[in-house]
Protein backbone atom coordinates (compact mmCIF):
# COMPACT_ATOMS: atom_id res chain seq x y z
CA UNK A 1 0.00 0.00 0.00
CA UNK A 2 2.65 2.47 1.01
CA UNK A 3 4.38 1.48 -2.41
CA UNK A 4 1.59 3.46 -3.95
CA UNK A 5 0.79 6.48 -1.61
CA UNK A 6 4.00 8.39 -3.28
CA UNK A 7 3.33 7.91 -6.84
CA UNK A 8 -0.39 8.52 -6.43
CA UNK A 9 0.25 11.39 -4.24
CA UNK A 10 2.30 13.03 -6.77
CA UNK A 11 -0.18 12.03 -9.56
CA UNK A 12 -2.75 13.42 -8.02
CA UNK A 13 -0.67 16.63 -7.28
CA UNK A 14 0.34 16.95 -10.84
CA UNK A 15 -3.15 16.27 -12.05
CA UNK A 16 -4.48 19.59 -10.06
CA UNK A 17 -2.02 21.81 -10.92
CA UNK A 18 -2.20 20.49 -14.83
CA UNK A 19 -6.49 21.20 -13.92
CA UNK A 20 -5.95 24.73 -12.74
CA UNK A 21 -4.16 25.77 -16.02
CA UNK A 22 -6.09 23.60 -18.12
CA UNK A 23 -9.03 26.14 -17.17
CA UNK A 24 -6.50 29.60 -17.37
CA UNK A 25 -7.33 31.23 -20.43
CA UNK A 26 -3.41 32.59 -21.42
CA UNK A 27 -5.25 35.49 -23.70
CA UNK A 28 -6.95 37.52 -20.90
CA UNK A 29 -3.92 38.83 -19.29
CA UNK A 30 -4.83 40.97 -15.66
CA UNK A 31 -4.89 44.73 -16.71
CA UNK A 32 -2.51 47.08 -14.31
CA UNK A 33 -5.50 49.49 -15.52
CA UNK A 34 -8.18 48.23 -13.28
CA UNK A 35 -8.39 50.72 -10.67
CA UNK A 36 -6.17 53.24 -12.11
CA UNK A 37 -7.63 56.20 -13.67
CA UNK A 38 -8.84 56.08 -17.36
CA UNK A 39 -6.16 57.54 -19.39
CA UNK A 40 -7.17 60.81 -21.15
CA UNK A 41 -6.98 61.39 -24.47
CA UNK A 42 -9.06 63.35 -27.19
CA UNK A 43 -9.60 62.12 -30.40
CA UNK A 44 -11.74 62.97 -33.53
CA UNK A 45 -15.62 62.08 -33.64
CA UNK A 46 -16.41 59.32 -36.34
CA UNK A 47 -19.11 61.53 -37.64
CA UNK A 48 -17.98 64.58 -36.34
CA UNK A 49 -14.31 64.88 -37.30
CA UNK A 50 -14.35 68.45 -36.46
CA UNK A 51 -14.98 67.71 -32.89
CA UNK A 52 -13.34 65.49 -30.31
CA UNK A 53 -14.23 62.73 -27.96
CA UNK A 54 -12.47 62.86 -24.59
CA UNK A 55 -13.21 60.90 -21.23
CA UNK A 56 -13.43 64.52 -19.80
CA UNK A 57 -16.67 65.41 -21.22
CA UNK A 58 -17.87 61.59 -18.84
CA UNK A 59 -17.05 63.16 -15.71
CA UNK A 60 -19.92 61.92 -13.23
CA UNK A 61 -21.28 59.22 -15.40
CA UNK A 62 -20.46 55.56 -15.05
CA UNK A 63 -19.72 54.48 -18.64
CA UNK A 64 -18.62 51.90 -20.99
CA UNK A 65 -15.52 52.26 -23.52
CA UNK A 66 -15.79 49.35 -26.16
CA UNK A 67 -12.83 49.28 -28.79
CA UNK A 68 -13.87 47.93 -31.70
CA UNK A 69 -12.77 47.97 -35.63
CA UNK A 70 -14.98 46.75 -38.84
CA UNK A 71 -12.31 44.70 -39.79
CA UNK A 72 -12.27 42.41 -36.48
CA UNK A 73 -14.67 39.63 -36.66
CA UNK A 74 -14.71 39.33 -32.68
CA UNK A 75 -16.64 42.47 -32.47
CA UNK A 76 -19.17 41.24 -35.31
CA UNK A 77 -19.98 38.25 -32.96
CA UNK A 78 -20.23 41.18 -29.41
CA UNK A 79 -22.34 43.63 -31.75
CA UNK A 80 -25.74 42.32 -30.88
CA UNK A 81 -24.85 42.19 -27.30
CA UNK A 82 -23.78 45.67 -27.44
CA UNK A 83 -27.26 46.88 -29.23
CA UNK A 84 -29.21 45.41 -26.67
CA UNK A 85 -27.71 47.12 -23.50
CA UNK A 86 -27.46 50.26 -25.86
CA UNK A 87 -31.25 49.51 -26.23
CA UNK A 88 -31.84 49.15 -22.04
CA UNK A 89 -30.91 52.23 -21.78
CA UNK A 90 -28.80 50.90 -18.38
CA UNK A 91 -25.40 52.41 -18.98
CA UNK A 92 -24.00 54.69 -21.91
CA UNK A 93 -21.66 52.72 -24.14
CA UNK A 94 -18.68 54.90 -26.04
CA UNK A 95 -16.85 53.45 -29.29
CA UNK A 96 -13.42 53.56 -29.89
CA UNK A 97 -12.70 52.74 -33.62
CA UNK A 98 -9.41 51.39 -33.53
CA UNK A 99 -6.89 51.26 -36.68
CA UNK A 100 -9.92 51.15 -38.87
CA UNK A 101 -11.04 53.29 -41.84
CA UNK A 102 -13.25 55.79 -41.42
CA UNK A 103 -15.89 55.27 -44.38
CA UNK A 104 -15.33 51.45 -43.67
CA UNK A 105 -16.26 51.87 -39.83
CA UNK A 106 -19.55 53.94 -40.85
CA UNK A 107 -20.34 51.16 -43.31
CA UNK A 108 -20.05 48.86 -41.10
CA UNK A 109 -22.38 51.02 -38.45
CA UNK A 110 -24.72 51.55 -41.12
CA UNK A 111 -25.17 47.78 -41.71
CA UNK A 112 -25.26 46.57 -37.74
CA UNK A 113 -26.74 49.20 -36.16
CA UNK A 114 -25.01 51.49 -33.70
CA UNK A 115 -24.92 51.48 -30.04
CA UNK A 116 -22.93 54.14 -29.47
CA UNK A 117 -23.53 58.03 -28.71
CA UNK A 118 -20.14 58.81 -29.40
CA UNK A 119 -17.55 57.01 -31.97
CA UNK A 120 -13.90 58.53 -31.49
CA UNK A 121 -11.59 57.66 -34.13
CA UNK A 122 -8.08 56.02 -33.10
CA UNK A 123 -6.21 55.43 -36.35
CA UNK A 124 -2.91 55.27 -35.28
CA UNK A 125 -3.75 52.67 -32.46
CA UNK A 126 -2.22 55.35 -29.75
CA UNK A 127 -4.97 55.30 -27.25
CA UNK A 128 -4.91 51.43 -27.16
CA UNK A 129 -2.11 51.59 -26.26
CA UNK A 130 -2.75 53.69 -23.30
CA UNK A 131 -5.74 51.45 -22.21
CA UNK A 132 -3.49 48.33 -22.85
CA UNK A 133 -5.06 47.21 -25.43
CA UNK A 134 -3.91 43.98 -27.56
CA UNK A 135 -7.03 42.53 -29.39
CA UNK A 136 -10.36 44.26 -30.17
CA UNK A 137 -13.19 43.84 -29.25
CA UNK A 138 -12.44 45.31 -25.75
CA UNK A 139 -14.16 46.56 -23.09
CA UNK A 140 -13.71 49.21 -20.07
CA UNK A 141 -16.29 50.31 -17.28
CA UNK A 142 -15.34 53.75 -16.18
CA UNK A 143 -17.18 55.01 -13.11
CA UNK A 144 -17.63 58.57 -11.68
CA UNK A 145 -14.38 59.78 -11.02
CA UNK A 146 -12.95 58.36 -14.48
CA UNK A 147 -11.32 55.65 -12.95
CA UNK A 148 -10.99 51.92 -14.89
CA UNK A 149 -12.96 49.32 -12.84
CA UNK A 150 -13.21 46.80 -14.74
CA UNK A 151 -11.73 45.17 -18.14
CA UNK A 152 -13.01 42.71 -20.61
CA UNK A 153 -10.72 41.06 -22.94
CA UNK A 154 -13.02 39.99 -25.88
CA UNK A 155 -16.40 39.71 -27.10
CA UNK A 156 -18.83 40.80 -24.03
CA UNK A 157 -21.75 37.83 -23.74
CA UNK A 158 -24.85 38.32 -22.36
CA UNK A 159 -23.72 36.15 -19.48
CA UNK A 160 -21.04 38.49 -18.78
CA UNK A 161 -23.39 41.35 -19.12
CA UNK A 162 -25.95 40.45 -16.91
CA UNK A 163 -23.53 38.97 -13.93
CA UNK A 164 -20.32 41.61 -14.07
CA UNK A 165 -21.41 44.71 -15.92
CA UNK A 166 -24.74 45.28 -15.22
CA UNK A 167 -24.41 44.42 -10.81
CA UNK A 168 -20.98 46.92 -10.95
CA UNK A 169 -22.60 49.26 -12.98
CA UNK A 170 -25.37 49.45 -10.61
CA UNK A 171 -23.05 49.77 -7.46
CA UNK A 172 -20.84 52.18 -9.14
CA UNK A 173 -23.99 54.28 -9.88
CA UNK A 174 -25.02 54.14 -6.21
CA UNK A 175 -21.89 55.68 -4.65
CA UNK B 1 26.40 24.24 -67.37
CA UNK B 2 27.35 22.91 -63.65
CA UNK B 3 29.55 24.91 -62.67
CA UNK B 4 27.30 27.67 -63.44
CA UNK B 5 24.65 26.32 -61.40
CA UNK B 6 27.18 25.94 -58.64
CA UNK B 7 28.77 29.49 -59.26
CA UNK B 8 24.65 31.09 -58.96
CA UNK B 9 24.43 28.74 -55.61
CA UNK B 10 27.46 30.55 -54.25
CA UNK B 11 26.48 34.24 -54.82
CA UNK B 12 24.92 35.49 -51.83
CA UNK B 13 21.50 35.05 -51.89
CA UNK B 14 20.10 38.78 -50.83
CA UNK B 15 20.83 39.85 -54.21
CA UNK B 16 17.58 38.14 -54.67
CA UNK B 17 15.59 38.02 -51.45
CA UNK B 18 15.22 41.92 -51.32
CA UNK B 19 16.57 44.21 -48.49
CA UNK B 20 14.30 44.61 -45.51
CA UNK B 21 12.32 47.69 -45.37
CA UNK B 22 14.74 50.17 -42.95
CA UNK B 23 13.31 50.65 -39.63
CA UNK B 24 14.42 54.32 -38.92
CA UNK B 25 17.19 56.60 -40.00
CA UNK B 26 18.71 56.47 -36.91
CA UNK B 27 20.77 53.70 -36.57
CA UNK B 28 21.42 54.23 -32.58
CA UNK B 29 17.51 54.14 -32.53
CA UNK B 30 17.65 50.79 -33.91
CA UNK B 31 20.12 49.53 -32.40
CA UNK B 32 18.50 50.47 -28.95
CA UNK B 33 15.54 49.34 -30.18
CA UNK B 34 16.67 45.81 -31.08
CA UNK B 35 18.20 45.63 -27.85
CA UNK B 36 14.97 46.65 -26.27
CA UNK B 37 12.74 44.66 -28.35
CA UNK B 38 14.46 40.65 -27.44
CA UNK B 39 13.26 41.60 -23.76
CA UNK B 40 9.73 42.24 -24.39
CA UNK B 41 6.80 40.30 -25.64
CA UNK B 42 4.39 40.55 -28.31
CA UNK B 43 0.88 40.18 -26.78
CA UNK B 44 -1.10 39.16 -29.69
CA UNK B 45 1.46 35.85 -30.53
CA UNK B 46 2.54 35.17 -26.94
CA UNK B 47 5.58 33.63 -27.55
CA UNK B 48 6.98 36.04 -29.80
CA UNK B 49 9.10 38.85 -28.60
CA UNK B 50 8.67 42.43 -29.67
CA UNK B 51 11.70 42.18 -31.99
CA UNK B 52 10.28 38.71 -33.53
CA UNK B 53 6.62 39.83 -33.99
CA UNK B 54 4.76 41.12 -37.40
CA UNK B 55 1.23 41.39 -35.54
CA UNK B 56 -0.07 45.51 -36.09
CA UNK B 57 0.07 45.70 -32.67
CA UNK B 58 3.65 44.50 -32.30
CA UNK B 59 4.81 47.36 -34.68
CA UNK B 60 2.84 49.50 -33.31
CA UNK B 61 4.57 49.07 -30.14
CA UNK B 62 8.12 49.19 -31.59
CA UNK B 63 7.05 52.49 -33.36
CA UNK B 64 5.80 53.96 -29.48
CA UNK B 65 9.10 52.29 -27.99
CA UNK B 66 11.20 54.45 -31.10
CA UNK B 67 9.90 57.87 -29.92
CA UNK B 68 10.40 56.84 -27.18
CA UNK B 69 14.13 56.20 -27.40
CA UNK B 70 14.41 59.43 -29.83
CA UNK B 71 12.84 61.53 -26.65
CA UNK B 72 15.80 59.96 -24.94
CA UNK B 73 13.78 58.10 -22.35
CA UNK B 74 16.10 55.08 -20.36
CA UNK B 75 15.42 51.64 -20.35
CA UNK B 76 13.44 51.83 -17.62
CA UNK B 77 11.62 54.47 -18.28
CA UNK B 78 10.61 52.76 -21.77
CA UNK B 79 9.63 49.91 -19.60
CA UNK B 80 8.50 50.75 -17.12
CA UNK B 81 5.49 52.79 -19.65
CA UNK B 82 4.84 49.36 -21.13
CA UNK B 83 4.51 47.87 -18.20
CA UNK B 84 2.10 50.14 -16.86
CA UNK B 85 -0.32 49.75 -19.25
CA UNK B 86 0.75 45.80 -20.15
CA UNK B 87 1.12 44.44 -16.85
CA UNK B 88 4.25 42.22 -16.18
CA UNK B 89 3.38 40.24 -18.46
CA UNK B 90 4.83 42.36 -21.29
CA UNK B 91 8.13 41.71 -19.88
CA UNK B 92 10.03 38.37 -21.56
CA UNK B 93 11.93 37.91 -17.99
CA UNK B 94 9.28 37.91 -15.68
CA UNK B 95 10.27 39.35 -12.26
CA UNK B 96 10.84 38.29 -8.98
CA UNK B 97 8.17 39.47 -6.83
CA UNK B 98 5.60 37.86 -4.41
CA UNK B 99 3.63 36.47 -7.03
CA UNK B 100 6.37 34.92 -8.75
CA UNK B 101 8.27 33.22 -6.44
CA UNK B 102 6.91 30.07 -7.52
CA UNK B 103 8.21 30.34 -10.85
CA UNK B 104 11.20 31.36 -9.81
CA UNK B 105 12.18 29.06 -6.50
CA UNK B 106 10.24 26.18 -7.84
CA UNK B 107 12.51 24.42 -10.36
CA UNK B 108 15.49 24.33 -7.45
CA UNK B 109 12.87 22.91 -5.39
CA UNK B 110 12.17 20.20 -7.27
CA UNK B 111 15.58 19.50 -7.95
CA UNK B 112 16.27 19.42 -4.19
CA UNK B 113 13.62 17.18 -3.57
CA UNK B 114 14.81 14.87 -6.29
CA UNK B 115 18.53 14.76 -4.95
CA UNK B 116 17.14 13.86 -1.66
CA UNK B 117 15.33 11.59 -2.70
CA UNK B 118 17.94 9.95 -4.70
CA UNK B 119 19.75 10.07 -1.69
CA UNK B 120 17.61 8.30 0.20
CA UNK B 121 16.86 5.33 -2.15
CA UNK B 122 19.94 4.62 -2.49
CA UNK B 123 21.02 4.73 1.06
CA UNK B 124 18.34 2.17 1.36
CA UNK B 125 19.20 -0.01 -1.00
CA UNK B 126 22.92 -0.30 0.32
CA UNK B 127 20.65 -1.45 3.26
CA UNK B 128 18.91 -4.07 1.54
CA UNK B 129 21.66 -5.40 -1.00
CA UNK B 130 23.76 -7.98 0.97
CA UNK B 131 26.07 -10.18 -0.48
CA UNK B 132 25.58 -13.44 -0.14
CA UNK B 133 28.60 -15.75 -0.65
CA UNK B 134 28.41 -18.32 -3.34
CA UNK B 135 28.83 -22.22 -2.08
CA UNK B 136 31.44 -24.16 -3.87
CA UNK B 137 27.98 -26.73 -5.22
CA UNK B 138 26.59 -23.02 -6.55
CA UNK B 139 29.45 -22.41 -8.62
CA UNK B 140 29.64 -25.65 -10.11
CA UNK B 141 26.47 -25.76 -10.79
CA UNK B 142 26.10 -22.66 -12.59
CA UNK B 143 29.45 -23.65 -14.57
CA UNK B 144 27.65 -26.67 -15.67
CA UNK B 145 24.07 -24.36 -16.81
CA UNK B 146 26.55 -22.22 -18.57
CA UNK B 147 27.96 -25.28 -20.81
CA UNK B 148 24.85 -26.98 -21.33
CA UNK B 149 23.74 -23.30 -22.47
CA UNK B 150 26.51 -23.14 -24.71
CA UNK B 151 26.37 -26.55 -26.53
CA UNK B 152 22.21 -25.59 -27.32
CA UNK B 153 23.42 -22.59 -29.37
Amino acid sequence: MNRFLLPLSIFIVVVVFLGVGLRLNPREIPSPLVGKAAPDFSQPQLYDPANVFSPADLKGKVWLLNFWASWCSGCRTEHPVLMELAKSGEVPIYGMDYKDQRDEAMTWLRRWGNPYPVVGVDDAGRVGINYGVYGVPETYVIDKQGVIRYKQIGPLDPDTVAEKILPLVKQLESQ
Amino acid sequence: MKWLMLIALLLPGSAWAGEARPLADDPAVEARLKHLAVELRCLVCQNQTLADSNAPLAEDLRREVREMISKDMSDKEIIDFLVARYGDFVLYRPPLKAATTLLWVGPFVLLTVGAAALVITLRRRAHTVVDVPVTDEEHRRVEQLLAEGGKRS
